[in-house]
């Protein structure tokens, strides 16, 4: 496990139901995965409880490579809550995950400078440990992909 | 138009005042201030009352509200599921089609907001930790806070970072800019300047103040950013026959719509999982759509619009998706355009009661009541919450 933390401990924890617990129990294991419908092989994201293209509710998961574009993002200036007060500014982004039909990823941009992060940038996701049972992604820009 | 025709007949609302600025009265005596200053404009007494509509998990139940204001009977009671501000027109229409049915004979539609006394609207599940635990997965409570743990921990936790995230992937595509943005806080502070009920109605802005402002989430500067208030505002509803009984002229109901893309909303309304078009735009298609082909009008019949502004942008956005310009060309529109917009200042300058305010502006200017009147407005477009799954109204002048 990386000992590589970004955000504080009061960072709002992840509430799981059946549905989504998959998803987090891999991200525990710092495997980023992908639902994919056993009926028609459509992929979503977050997790749900039948397929929207489909409907049928069965689904297994399917690991990624980790690695995408970025889709859009934000520089947060203000800190919503008081334990961020020390990690402002902070970029959130949407990444495009490669080989995943169609998934995004919300995350965070967590190296370089928050004022040079780009749409289309290239990143990959590393896990930032959070607790014993929880590893949350976070995304680190990939200067040497090939598609930049 | 037919005698049971949907129509508004009295508008009210209390003082608005900034966050924590009315914290010696509750959210619900606001609430109930409200009905009451809404009721005596249409002229008309709280025993005719037989109805009430509110939206988006209002805490001022309205059963309460019917005891307490000593209602004969209450015979209507709904609360739209549109989230935030995305259900006032909504909470009209489901008032609307009430009456229109037989159900109910004059009902009111309300929104209190006591930010300082409860936390921040938008703000998502779990956005508060306070209890010490070290973090872990925990049970979700409802599918909100289910898909919110796929924003939350990433500290995507406050409206202004959703549709921020919005504008930018809007900028990128269609070189929108924050300039474009900042005509939209400038010209709704100026409406705000002649409206006595405006809380910033004492301060005018520049572009340059907009742009000096502190940054909030890029793009977004305070000032794209609405305001968040404390105040109460109500709207009475009943038919075109007791209409003309009324106080003062009323303001029919030709149209409403409420909807979104199917997919719209997902993902606790942050709306990242869709497709590039549908991302980039406020998801008023259907509303939209639909609402001019109820009213058979298009959008070059609208005199004055109320577009509900919690961000600069979403307010481009809309024109978009209501039709008054193409795809992508909100920020120039804005600019050129003498369609007149958000009369009162809107949630931006004159105060942030969820866009209920905005229907009471709508039947204001149809009044010719308004502190910024447009001289022979007869038709009104009011728009709900952008971004959100929403709701639309078509008023028009009772002559």
């Amino acid at each position: 496990m990386s000992e590589l933390r970004w955000f504080p401990d009061a960072m709002p924890v992840p509430a799981v139901s059946p549905v989504t617990l998959p998803w987090w129990r891999a991200a525990a294991e710092h495997r980023l995965v992908v639902q994919v419908c056993d009926a028609c092989g459509a992929t979503r994201h977050p997790p749900s409880p039948r397929c929207p293209r489909c409907h049928a509710p069965g689904s297994s998961w399917r690991d990624l490579p980790g690695t995408g574009s970025v889709f859009t993002f934000t520089v947060v200036h203000q800190a919503f809550l008081p334990a961020l007060a020390e990690h402002v500014p902070y970029v959130i982004a949407v990444v495009d995950l490669d080989d995943s039909d169609g998934a995004r990823l919300v995350t965070n941009v967590v190296d370089g400078v928050p004022s040079t992060v780009c749409i289309g940038d290239r990143v990959s996701i590393v896990f930032e440990d959070m607790g014993p049972d929880l590893a949350v992604p976070r995304a680190v820009t990939d200067v040497g992909a090939p598609d930049r | 138009v037919k005698p049971r025709t949907a129509t508004v007949v009295g508008v009210g609302e209390t003082a608005y005042a900034r966050w924590g600025g009315l914290a010696d009265v509750t959210e619900y005596e606001l609430a109930l201030q409200a009905i009451e200053a809404a009721v005596a404009d249409a002229g008309l007494q709280l025993h005719d009352v037989d109805g009430l509509a509110s939206f988006a998990d209002d805490r001022n139940d309205a059963v309460f509200v019917a005891a307490d204001l000593g209602l004969p009977e209450l015979r209507h009671a709904t609360m739209s599921w549109l989230p935030g501000g995305g259900g006032a027109c909504a909470a009209v229409a489901n008032a609307a089609i009430a009456v229109e049915a037989g159900q109910a004979e004059v009902i009111v539609v309300y929104r209190s907001l006591c930010q300082g006394q409860f936390h921040r609207f938008g703000q998502g599940p779990g956005a508060r930790r306070d209890d010490g635990r070290p973090p872990g997965l925990r049970r979700a409570r409802s599918p909100l806070d289910e898909h919110a743990a796929f924003t939350m921990p990433f500290g995507m936790l406050s409206p202004p970072i959703t549709y921020a995230m919005v504008m930018q992937r809007h900028m990128y595509r269609y070189g929108t800019t924050s300039e474009q943005m900042g005509n939209v806080a400038v010209r709704f502070r100026d409406h705000a300047t002649r409206n006595p009920r405006a809380v910033m109605g004492d301060q005018p802005m520049t572009l340059d103040d907009h742009r000096s402002s502190r940054l909030v989430a890029e793009p977004f500067h305070l000032f794209d950013c609405c305001m968040e208030n404390d105040g109460a505002c109500a709207v009475v509803v009943t038919t075109a026959e007791r209409a003309a009984d009324c106080a003062k002229q009323g303001a029919e109901i030709v149209a409403s719509a409420q909807g979104n893309p199917g997919a719209f909303g997902h993902g606790q309304y942050v709306n990242v999982y869709l497709d590039d078009d549908l991302y980039t735009s406020g998801g008023g298609q259907v509303v939209a759509r639909d609402l001019f082909a109820r009213a058979g009008i298009g959008p070059d019949d609208i005199d004055v619009a109320m577009i509900y502004d919690h961000f600069t942008g979403l307010v481009l956005l809309q024109l978009e998706d209501y039709g008054f310009c193409r795809r992508g060309e909100g920020g120039p529109f804005f600019s050129e355009t003498s369609l007149p917009m958000n009369t009162h200042g809107g949630s931006l300058s004159e105060a942030y009661i969820h866009g209920l305010n905005h229907v009471v502006e709508g039947v204001r200017q149809l009044r010719g009541e308004s502190t910024t009147p447009v001289p022979g407005a007869e038709t009104c477009l009011v728009t709900s919450a952008a971004g959100v799954p929403s709701s639309g109204l078509v008023l028009v002048k009772v002559p």
